[in-house]
């Protein structure tokens, strides 16, 4: 690959970054905004969804990080794939080096065993590249940063589950969702989005769960009982009470997405991640001579 | 001071124990004067006994590792709080209750609430705990107007280090109070109750 297309594909990526970091999409900002509509008036849920609001608003006009735990940095991309696979990993995570210095991501990058954290966010696991190619010309390049407060939250179930009384059906799978809910209270700074994935193994179910926040607040679940069970599901969660931040209120979760993947007899997981209502996704077309031609969100 | 419905509530230094008193759980506050940053490598530090160089009585630590720019201003350097964003502070809950003892502090700003020792030491001591909005790093940015000192900046490095910050109508929600009442244990008990009830209605 030519320097002068690596710099282009190195400026497009540092930039993806910088508006995942500092500007919300639109649809998260709408369903946000509707969360706030639906707290009473003068009530603590209504304050801090007025906090949100905010917050939201002026991340986007400082181009600063909307939140300071700038996340785990997972990349979801589509690429050419006459491009090279070595150099491109490389670039990503050149860029992430670059959007780190320039303040856009926080030193969030922390060796397990030794405690060193080196101010780069790259080492082992970071950033997560998903890198697949495919025969279009053009690259389709996804972002999500997920802070550690509602990752920590998440949860596998292995069904049967005889303490929330789970058996291996949808119903099963709504307790298992309800349940999640109620144990992350307000500890993953709801009001919050659910990617859920019923089946795999404990790995690609949880991978998978990250890919449903790929998808658009708005968008409807292709597979009709899905769609049935998401939308109960949303609604059941916020006669919870829990509310923003657990403040107690109306809005508990913004939405709730499920796929599924198939199982081993033996097995029935049920994996829920938990995002934060700062819920930063931001994807973009870019040119085989890598120029950003369009934002996908 | 005391508040029945949801109203804000002004709350300026000097932090006295009978303003904190003053104060119960629900009650949205804006809080005007000096907040301590503190995480984990501080309140690990206190616990072990070391005192630091500033007076902690009648103060307000805050569960924060704000990111924090040196800017060059008239010549003078000056440090610029750029995001401070609550951190989760159940992991502070070894500590707290013998810190907010031994140094009398009261008040503590975090997120995600803390547990029965952090209540029982709000209620003896005379301290309340308040929940910051967790992810509004630029808002809470916002209220802080002056970094007026830092202590261990090199021994904790910069996120773990105590900043002395001024702020002005930095905005909590009291979610444990002086008085024994902690708004975290009755939220989860009521949701707790409304998913047996949620349940309950799956079965039929």
């Amino acid at each position: 690959m030519k320097a002068a297309l690596q710099k282009k594909l190195l400026d497009s990526f540092i930039e993806i970054i910088r508006k995942t970091s500092a500007e919300l999409p639109k649809d998260v900002i709408d369903a946000v905004q509707a969360g706030r509509k639906q707290e009473a008036d003068a009530s603590r849920g209504k304050y801090a969804m007025d906090i949100i609001c905010k917050n939201i608003d002026l991340a986007k006009v400082k181009s600063a990080p909307l939140c300071q735990d700038t996340g785990s940095i997972l990349f979801f991309v589509h690429y050419p794939h006459k491009h090279d696979y070595d150099v491109l990993q490389k670039l990503f995570k050149k860029a992430v080096m670059a959007a780190t210095k320039k303040g856009y991501l926080r030193q969030n990058s922390v060796d397990s065993l030794t405690g060193v954290n080196n101010g780069t966010n790259v080492g082992p696991g970071s950033p997560t590249l998903h890198l697949e190619p495919w025969k279009k010309d053009s690259y389709d390049i996804r972002l999500i940063l997920k802070g550690g407060g509602c990752e920590n939250v998440g949860a596998q179930y292995s069904l049967p589950d005889s303490r929330i009384g789970a058996g291996r059906d949808l119903t099963g799978v709504k307790k298992c969702i309800l349940d999640c809910v109620q144990q992350a209270q307000g500890k993953g700074c709801g009001p919050g989005v659910l990617g859920v994935i019923v089946g795999g193994d404990r790995a690609t179910g949880y991978l998978a769960t990250k890919e449903q926040f790929l998808r658009k607040m708005e968008d409807k679940n292709p597979n009709p009982d899905l769609a049935k069970l998401e939308k109960e599901c949303v609604e059941e969660a916020n006669k919870l009470g829990i509310g923003p931040m657990g403040f107690g209120g109306k809005t508990t979760l913004m939405g709730v997405k499920i796929g599924a993947l198939n199982r081993l007899p033996a097995s029935f997981f049920v994996s829920v991640s938990y995002m934060c209502w700062a819920y930063r996704r931001q994807g973009a077309v870019v040119s085989g001579a890598g120029e950003i031609k369009k934002w996908l969100y | 001071m005391r508040s029945d419905g949801n109203t804000m509530i002004k709350l300026s230094a000097p932090f006295t124990e009978e303003k904190i008193r003053g104060l119960k759980v629900g009650d949205m506050v804006e809080i005007t004067g000096i907040v301590f940053t503190g995480r984990d490598a501080v309140h690990k530090w206190l616990h072990e006994g070391n005192m630091p160089p500033m007076s902690l009585k009648d103060s307000i630590i805050y569960h924060c590792g704000p990111v924090v720019m040196q800017k060059k201003e008239k010549g003078r350097a000056k440090w610029v709080v750029t995001a401070a964003g609550p951190t989760t502070s159940s992991r502070e809950e070894p500590y707290q209750a013998g810190i907010i003892e031994k140094h009398g502090v009261r008040a503590v700003i975090g997120k995600g609430g803390m547990g029965e020792k952090t209540r029982l030491a709000c209620e003896k001591f005379g301290c309340v705990y308040m929940h910051a909005v967790g992810g509004a790093a630029q808002v809470l940015a916002e209220s802080i107007k002056e970094v007026q000192g830092v202590f261990g900046l090199e021994k904790f490095g910069s996120p773990e280090a105590i900043w002395e910050l001024r702020v002005e109508d930095f905005p909590v929600v009291v979610t444990i109070d002086a008085h024994g009442n902690s708004l975290h244990k009755d939220i989860e008990a009521q949701s707790s109750k409304n998913l047996s009830d949620i349940f309950g209605a799956l079965k039929k």
